[in-house]
């Protein structure tokens, strides 16, 4: 032990310490071979009084009795103290070292109970560890363990529905079988019956048919035997039928077929044309599209063999051509669609703000604005119906109820009133100025009667007064119609003197004439109250009047029937 | 419309002539046969017993009166009076006797369906059919009437044989591949046999004329399958109604489904539903005397209209008992108006209701509901017009310009009309009877 070694050569070096200090020296620097710490010598021979005291010092502060005193000059040390002061440093030391090895026995003691303690914490770790995997594993079993347990359930209650539906169809059939069986057993025992009754009853009722005469076949022709031939043509005419059954569906799927392929062919030249029709534009794009050139030149090509051939189209190659490219064709059009699509949302992307949200906005405007329309419109229908509802459903009060009957008519009737007003004033107009006519009328008849005496009267005198010498007046009557008309009055009755004048010369015509010559007078006697009234109508027929007397008359009467109306003519025949 | 004065009929005999020109009516065991324009009796016929059943023949000169409890036949010649025939089936029973297509032969099944005994009226010969199937349809005439099929059962398996109707040759046999058939039924055309099993198993065979299987059909597995069949007039469809009550539409190409058409009771999406709302006219107390009861029909007589409903609608539908065999459900009727555009099928447990399908669009056109259980319904030949009734004194009319109902005036009784299932026929000229 290094230490009993120490305190051996501490005791020796004790030993030696009187002798000289050099001894001290020694040991203190064995002590500092012990102890490093201590460098330097600690006495000489210069300060062995310092280092008295620092001794004497140190020992009372150990709690040892003083080893020097300072009673007297003498250096000299009190022996006994100072072995007593040793002896007391040597079981302090001792005692120290046993402590420090106790305590480093406990120290070591406490490390292997460290390092056990560690050991144990490791291993219980470990143990945790594994512990907790073990039971999330546990765990994770569960789970799968439930999920299938609720699998199961599903499939037992699926089970149990199968199972209880092929039990009811057990049931019907069971009862459908128990009906049969019964019905069968019924018609067994009948049978057995009416075979026992046959057993028994020995007369037996023949079949028999009694016929008046035989009738003639449905189709007139005589029954033919039953020989080889006439099955043989029955069999002919049974496949007969089939196979026409047979081309009539053939025709119409072949009908079906040409409208279809048709359709295909239309379809794919609709597709070729839209697509190359975008082609130009291909052409600047990726070299992407330099095989979908290459593929349309084969297109082309395709098209222009197909329509020439189309009789190759019913051989099983043209028709897997035909459907492939059309295949082809749909592809090409659809990836082209997309990416139209892909480009307008690049584009939409790429652009800027505004005009990327111009367009946007515009559509997302528009379509509020559709929106607000079809909102008001379905207000406005709502209200409508709210409003014919009410009108059909509510009772209205008297008033309202009269005046809203006939709301709906209002316009129509007023409009109609209106039109009635009109009408109204019209026919007072009318009745009016028919009143006036029949006035004026009858005033003219009274005025024409008046005349008409006048005229008697003065014809009278003048017929009375009737000279041979009043020929001087022909001339004028080539006068203009003013003339004619001014001298009517006078002319009438010279044509009538006229005309008898000529009774010597041509009396046959004017025996006529005397005959029509008071027709003449009521005519002109007409004619001049109706001259006047009618003057601008006759204005034409005047002008025509010819040279001759007589026939003049006879003119005006043609002209008088054809300008007036019926009356003239009437008069002249109720005159004659 | 007009409606003739009631006649007396018994056991719903009333035919009209093929050619539109009679009207033949059965009173027990008496034959009345009238003109159908003037409905004056033209020939009265005496039966031996009660006639069962009444057929004219093809071609309008015989009418056949079977007696099946005697079993007789008797048939009559309109243009002789005189001339009688009697067919006699002995002892061997009579079940069924039917006309073949030339009008010249008849055709009588004997009891338990032990054979089919042709007989000809024009050399009294006989012809024997052994082992015919008694099943729903299992005889069928083509529509131009040269071959009939025959459903046949030998050893637990199912034949069919081809016959040629002008002299009874035997054509084709061959074994179909059902379990147990239940009908068969040419196409119009005369070219395909559509042959179904029964009701336990859904099977649709399709046969040409000459016995080659073109193809089958089945919808599905187990369940109630086949309940009806019906061809399209142009042979293009054949419409099969099921216990799943649906109908699905067969193409005359590739023998595939191409249709479904459903029958839910909540409808959703058609063109129209029409409802019959029944109108009952109020009666004064002052009215109510005793003679205005007994002769006044006014008062049980409830008027009828037709008014349009809004989608949805909810058609009454009833449950059938699940224990008892032949359960109400399921597409049980069907009919293709002649035009082919239009298919009317009515579902067994909405029985008061009928759909028309407009075939073009393979959609719901109109669904009639009706205030009780539809009876039977029927196209007019020449037009598209479906008339129906429901054992009340109203006859309706749809047409797809609108639906109408018709008062058809009866004798008005103390008790209230009879229901009478009326079976409709129409003549040729599109007039109702």
């Amino acid at each position: 032990m290094p230490e009993s070694s120490l305190v051996k050569d501490g005791r020796s070096s004790s030993v030696e310490y009187g002798a000289s200090p050099l001894r001290q020296f020694s040991q203190s620097s064995l002590l500092l071979h012990r102890n490093s710490y201590m460098l330097g010598t600690f006495c000489t021979e210069h300060n062995v009084q310092q280092c008295l005291s620092h001794i004497n010092q140190e020992i009372s502060s150990l709690g040892l009795p003083p080893v020097w005193t300072e009673s007297g000059n003498s250096s000299e040390l009190n022996i006994v103290a100072v072995l007593n002061c040793m002896y007391d440093l040597i079981q302090l030391h001792r005692r120290g070292l046993r402590t420090l090895e106790s305590m480093e026995v406990e120290q070591l003691k406490s490390s292997s109970n460290i390092d056990h303690l560690q050991l144990t914490i490791t291993r219980l770790k470990e143990q945790l560890e594994l512990s907790k995997r073990e039971n999330t594993g546990l765990l994770e079993r569960e789970r799968q363990l439930q999920l299938k347990a609720k699998s199961l359930q599903s499939c037992l209650k699926n089970e149990k529905e199968e199972v209880q539906k092929l039990q009811n169809i057990i049931a019907s059939r069971a009862s459908q079988y128990n009906h049969e069986m019964k019905r069968k057993e019924r018609e067994f025992n009948k049978l057995k019956e009416r075979l026992n009754q046959l057993l028994v009853d020995k007369k037996e009722k023949k079949q028999a048919i009694d016929v008046l005469n035989n009738i003639g076949r449905a189709d007139g022709k005589r029954s033919l035997w039953k020989t080889e031939k006439t099955e043989a043509k029955h069999e002919g005419e049974m496949y007969k039928t089939l196979l026409s059954d047979y081309d009539a569906r053939q025709r119409e799927l072949v009908l079906e077929n040409a409208e279809l392929r048709k359709v295909l062919q239309q379809m794919k030249k609709d597709m070729v044309s839209i697509l190359s029709s975008r082609k130009p534009a291909v052409k600047s794009d990726k070299p992407e599209h330099s095989g979908v050139q290459a593929r349309s030149e084969e297109e082309e090509e395709e098209v222009f063999d197909s329509s020439k051939e189309s009789v190759e189209l019913y051989c099983v190659h043209a028709r897997e051509k035909l459907t492939n490219s059309i295949r082809l064709q749909w592809r090409r059009l659809k990836s082209h669609v997309e990416r139209l699509d892909s480009q307008a949302s690049l584009v939409q992307m790429v652009e800027s703000k505004d005009t990327d949200a111009v367009p946007q906005e515009t559509q997302e405007e528009e379509m509020d604005r559709l929106k607000l329309e079809i909102q008001q419109c379905k207000d406005f229908i709502q209200t409508q119906q709210q409003l014919l509802q009410q009108q059909l459903s509510s009772p209205c009060d008297e008033e309202t109820a009269s005046l809203l009957s006939n709301c709906y008519m209002l316009q129509e009737k007023e409009r109609l009133g209106e039109e009635w007003k009109t009408l109204e004033e019209q026919r007072k107009i009318f009745e009016r100025e028919r009143k006036n006519f029949t006035e004026a009328a009858i005033r003219l008849s009274h005025e024409r009667k008046a005349f008409e005496e006048d005229r008697a009267t003065w014809l009278k005198h003048q017929f009375l007064n009737l000279s041979p010498f009043a020929d001087s007046k022909k001339t004028p009557l080539l006068k203009s119609k003013s003339a004619f008309l001014i001298s009517a009055e006078t002319e009438a009755p010279e044509k009538l003197i006229k005309c008898h004048s000529d009774t010597a010369s041509p009396t046959p015509r004017c025996v006529p004439l005397a005959s029509a010559s008071t027709a003449d007078l009521y005519r002109t006697l007409c004619l001049i109250p109706e001259n006047s009234s009618v003057q601008p109508k006759t204005n034409g027929e005047h002008v025509e009047e010819s040279s001759m007397f007589c026939g003049d008359v006879f003119v005006q009467h043609q002209q008088w029937e054809h300008s007036e109306d019926h009356t003239p003519s009437q008069e002249k025949n109720s005159s004659i | 419309m007009n409606f003739s004065e009631v006649f007396k009929q018994s056991n719903q005999l009333c035919k009209v002539s093929p050619d539109g020109k009679y009207l033949a009516t059965c009173v027990q065991y008496r034959l009345v046969v009238r003109d159908v324009s003037t409905l004056q009796i033209m020939h009265l016929y005496t039966c031996l017993d009660q006639i069962s059943h009444m057929e004219w023949s093809s071609d309008s000169l015989f009418i056949l009166c079977a007696m099946y409890k005697r079993g007789l036949v008797q048939v009559w010649s309109l243009e002789q009076p005189d001339w009688h025939c009697k067919i006699d089936e002995g002892s061997i029973g009579l079940v069924s006797s039917r006309w073949s297509p030339d009008g010249r032969h008849i055709l009588n099944t004997t009891e338990f369906h032990l054979r089919i005994t042709v007989w000809s009226l024009c050399t009294k010969a006989v012809s024997y059919i052994k082992y015919p199937k008694a099943c729903q349809k299992g005889i069928d005439f083509s529509r131009d009437g040269s071959y009939m099929a025959l459903a046949e059962r030998r050893d637990c398996k199912d034949f069919v044989s081809i016959f040629v109707c002008d002299d009874w040759h035997l054509l084709r046999h061959f074994e179909t591949e059902t379990q147990d058939l239940a009908g068969l039924e040419w196409s119009p055309n005369g070219c395909v046999l559509a042959v179904w099993d029964s009701c336990l198993e859904y099977k649709v065979l399709l046969y040409s004329l000459d016995g080659r299987l073109l193809s089958t059909y089945s919808a599905y597995e187990w369940s109630l399958g086949v309940k009806s069949v019906s061809w399209s007039p142009s042979s293009q469809f054949l419409a099969i109604g099921s216990y799943d009550e649906k109908v699905r539409i067969i193409n005359h190409i590739t023998w595939k489904k191409i249709a479904q058409f459903e029958h839910p009771a909540t409808v959703e999406s058609t063109k129209t539903v029409y409802k019959e709302v029944e109108r009952r006219p109020a009666v004064g107390t002052d009215e109510m005397s005793l003679h205005n009861i007994t002769t006044g029909s006014t008062l049980f007589n409830t008027q009828s209209k037709y008014e349009i409903c809004s989608l949805p609608v909810q058609i009454p539908v009833v449950k059938p008992d699940p224990d008892r065999a032949n359960p109400k459900i399921g597409v049980s009727v069907l009919a293709f108006s002649s035009d082919n555009h239009y298919l009317a099928t009515k579902n067994d447990n909405m029985a008061s209701a009928v759909w028309v399908w407009n075939m073009q669009k393979m959609s719901l056109e109109a669904v009639l509901e009706q205030t009780s259980a539809v009876r039977c319904f029927q196209w007019d030949p020449r037009h598209p017009r479906l008339a129906l009734c429901t054992g009340n004194t109203k006859l309706y009319l749809w047409s797809p310009g609108g639906c109408v109902a018709v008062q058809v005036p009866t004798e008005g009784n103390f008790l209230g009309p009879k229901l009478n299932y009326i079976v409709l026929r129409y003549r040729k000229g599109a007039e109702l009877q």
